[in-house]
């Protein structure tokens, strides 16, 4: 056993209400520098929708992440070392800036200079890369919302072998948001197709960076991705990707896109896992026990053996018992209602999602405490299964439907619990996070069980 | 160096000598002070169609180019006579070799700075010392290209391994022979001089990626951990090997 820390993400999909907040306060710190205007560390994407760059997660289209050879060990999907080198003059799976969007800004100044009398006068796009006019024709938000999704989104990977089932008549649409960043994963593909070997997991916390000084533009992390979430300054020439804002991890702070949301929706923590298992695991023949796979990977930090295991490797105490603290290790591994974004990838990804309810609603109250309808409203959700499992689970959608009871069931029981009549104005206990280990049986109101119709509906 | 005037001895010798010197101290200044801006500076972002049949050509040229030098210019003609190749076989490969090279590189370069000249958001990226450096290549490829295909193909063959390359191994040995660089035809010294002054650009060019040629990619563990905690010294025994399989104790 080799014991070593993980900082990781959990996200909450049911809180995202897609301000994109996060892309905005990360792009202000991060990326607001000549050659990386169309460089999002964090980006908020609708799905369905064919995301950032286009179409990203069909890998037989851009090759990115890791596949099984014919013995079924792990290879890289673009090709191995050899194929690396010789395509290094031109890498066959690198989107290029069209895939993004072309970056522009606005002419502003012909705002201001137009000479008194003008009628309406227009601001020219100016792309960024060339400082000349252009037309604009996508970007990063440019099918939020579904904008465009009818004749767009359908191009969407996860809806592959869905289409007969999911219509995006107005009737029948669905959709939910995915915020992004790098999954900072277990097993990076980015850092092993760099041949510069400037990319690196740090040791300690395991985030993973382009040392900037040693990258040389050879662009094999950019396709190794199968998230694109490593993105070409065109400006330095270098790649560059989201730093799980580690100056401020190091200095005790969250990231800037978990500090800034809107929902809260973002669960930061340490995660212990035994990096002797992470090359078995990844390479898992079955793409859907993938996401099981991984979480075998994981260590429990309250095991005195983990403990004393990891003491003797060099693993700090007070990082021990952020590991026993750490919401995202309850979410993940103790409560399981986390699920990993494209397990399939066999990356092993550490940024993991609490798939949404669509609508909350349907769910949250409307059947009381009667356990058998509620869950027969997860069946009635209008984001098939299906599709969640096409990004979470590599297709079981069966693991979505177990998540998606527990969350239901956990709704129930907090809404049962929560203050409802002169209890109303009183600030309610500190609500435990959900899947929190010191959850507890919520305070029955004295009035006795009661038809859990919300806080509205009264003493019955 | 008898015979020679004094401004072909400047020209041959104190030249060659100040681009060498300008080679070697410039890398030196660029590898403390400008790390971050040692890069291929790639441009397939932007463009990939032009480049996906420029690059391969060019670079894949370029080596056989390089191939050719090695074998024409710093391999005495002695040492081949030595294990029996006679002249003409040498002139024939050297021609037929030599050609496909220049097909390639002549194919690459055109289509590579066309795509340069011509592509708005390639040109935008352009600096004044890629200019530079383009325009030194084109001049080095062309009096290199005209020569191996013009004399050696399909005119009557020059053996510039008695003229150009003596005095080209003379600089590092030196006793460059400027005389015999003297005689050389005005192609061949237009092509030697073009290529010092590429050298002594090279250190403040992105030509400097073609030293991170990243081979040991090909033996290096996948995945890169690396901690904060300063590392130490090399032990004595494992030559300063860099990668370290994750786990192993130091």
């Amino acid at each position: 056993m080799r014991v070593m820390a993980q900082i990781a993400m959990v996200m909450n999909l049911d809180k995202c209400i897609g301000c994109h907040t996060c892309s905005v306060t990360c792009k202000q710190v991060w990326t607001n520098r000549p050659g990386t205007e169309y460089v999002y560390f964090n980006n908020v994407e609708t799905k369905p929708g064919v995301g950032y760059p286009k179409r990203y997660e069909d890998q037989e289209q851009w090759q990115g992440g890791w596949t099984l050879d014919r013995k079924g060990r792990l290879a890289l999907k673009a090709g191995g070392r050899v194929k690396k080198l010789a395509t290094l003059f031109w890498n066959p799976h690198l989107p290029s800036i069209d895939d993004y969007g072309d970056p522009w800004t606005y002419d502003y100044q012909t705002l201001i200079d137009a000479p008194a009398g003008t009628p309406n006068p227009s601001a020219h796009a100016i792309s960024a890369l060339t400082g000349k006019d252009m037309p604009i024709r996508w970007g990063a938000n440019w099918e939020d919302n579904l904008a465009g999704a009818p004749g767009g989104a359908e191009a969407d990977p996860n809806l592959a072998g869905l289409q007969d089932a999911v219509r995006l008549a107005y009737e029948q649409a669905f959709m939910f948001y995915l915020p992004r960043i790098c999954e900072h994963c277990l097993n990076p593909s980015c850092v092993a197709s760099c041949p510069s070997g400037a990319m690196y997991k740090r040791a300690e916390d395991g985030i993973v960076l382009v040392d900037q000084d040693r990258c040389r533009g050879w662009r094999m992390c950019v396709s190794g991705c199968p998230y694109k979430k490593v993105y070409f300054n065109h400006r330095s020439g270098k790649a560059e990707k989201c730093t799980f804002c580690f100056p401020r991890i190091e200095a005790g702070q969250p990231t800037i896109c978990s500090e800034t949301c809107v929902g809260r929706l973002r669960y930061l923590g340490l995660l212990l896992y035994d990096a002797d298992k992470v090359l078995a695991a990844a390479a898992t023949p079955e793409p859907a026990d993938l996401y099981q796979a991984q979480l075998g990977v994981f260590l429990d930090p309250d095991d005195p053996e983990v403990r004393a295991v990891a003491t003797r490797q060099g693993i700090p105490a007070d990082w021990l018992d952020a590991a026993s603290r750490s919401p995202v290790y309850a979410l993940i591994a103790r409560h399981q209602v986390a699920l990993p974004l494209h397990p399939e990838y066999r990356t092993l990804p550490m940024v993991w999602y609490i798939p949404p309810l669509s609508p909350v609603a349907d769910v949250a109250g409307a059947y009381g405490d009667d356990a058998d309808a509620v869950f027969a409203a997860i069946e009635a959700l209008r984001i098939p299964a299906e599709y969640l499992a096409n990004l979470f689970t590599a297709g079981d959608a069966g693991q979505v439907r177990r998540v998606l009871r527990v969350l239901a069931a956990i709704r129930t029981v907090m809404r049962a619990g929560q203050p409802v009549g002169h209890e109303r104005g009183r600030p309610g206990r500190p609500v435990p996070a959900a899947g929190n280990r010191q959850v507890r049986r919520p305070v029955r109101d004295p009035a006795g069980p009661r038809r859990g119709r919300g806080a509205a509906a009264g003493p019955a | 160096m008898s015979g020679a005037s004094g401004w072909q001895v400047f020209w041959w010798v104190v030249l060659p000598y100040i681009a060498l010197a300008i080679f070697v101290v410039g890398h030196v200044w660029r590898w403390r002070y400008d790390q971050f801006g040692w890069t291929s500076r790639s441009t397939q972002l932007q463009e990939r169609k032009l480049l996906k049949w420029g690059s391969p050509l060019f670079h894949y040229g370029t080596f056989a180019a390089i191939g050719g030098h090695v074998i024409g210019v710093l391999i005495p003609e002695r040492w081949t006579r030595a294990i029996g190749i006679p002249e003409t076989a040498y002139r024939w490969f050297s021609a037929g070799a030599g050609t496909l090279a220049a097909v390639l590189v002549i194919g690459g370069v055109v289509v590579l700075a066309g795509r340069r000249l011509l592509v708005p958001r390639v040109r935008a990226t352009t600096s004044p010392i890629d200019y530079v450096a383009l325009i030194l290549l084109l001049i080095v490829i062309l009096t290199g290209i005209a020569p191996t295909i013009g004399v050696n193909l399909l005119g009557h063959g020059y053996d510039y391994r008695t003229t150009v390359a003596p005095w080209f191994r003379g600089l590092f040995a030196f006793s460059p022979d400027v005389r015999a660089i003297a005689s050389a035809p005005l192609i061949y010294q237009v092509h030697a001089t073009a290529a010092w002054m590429i050298w002594a650009v090279w250190p403040f060019s992105r030509l400097v990626h073609a030293w991170s040629a990243p081979v040991w990619y090909l033996w290096r563990p996948y995945v890169v951990y690396r901690a904060r905690r300063a590392s130490p010294p090399a032990e004595p025994g494992t030559s300063g090997r860099r990668w370290r399989k994750i786990g192993v104790p130091y």
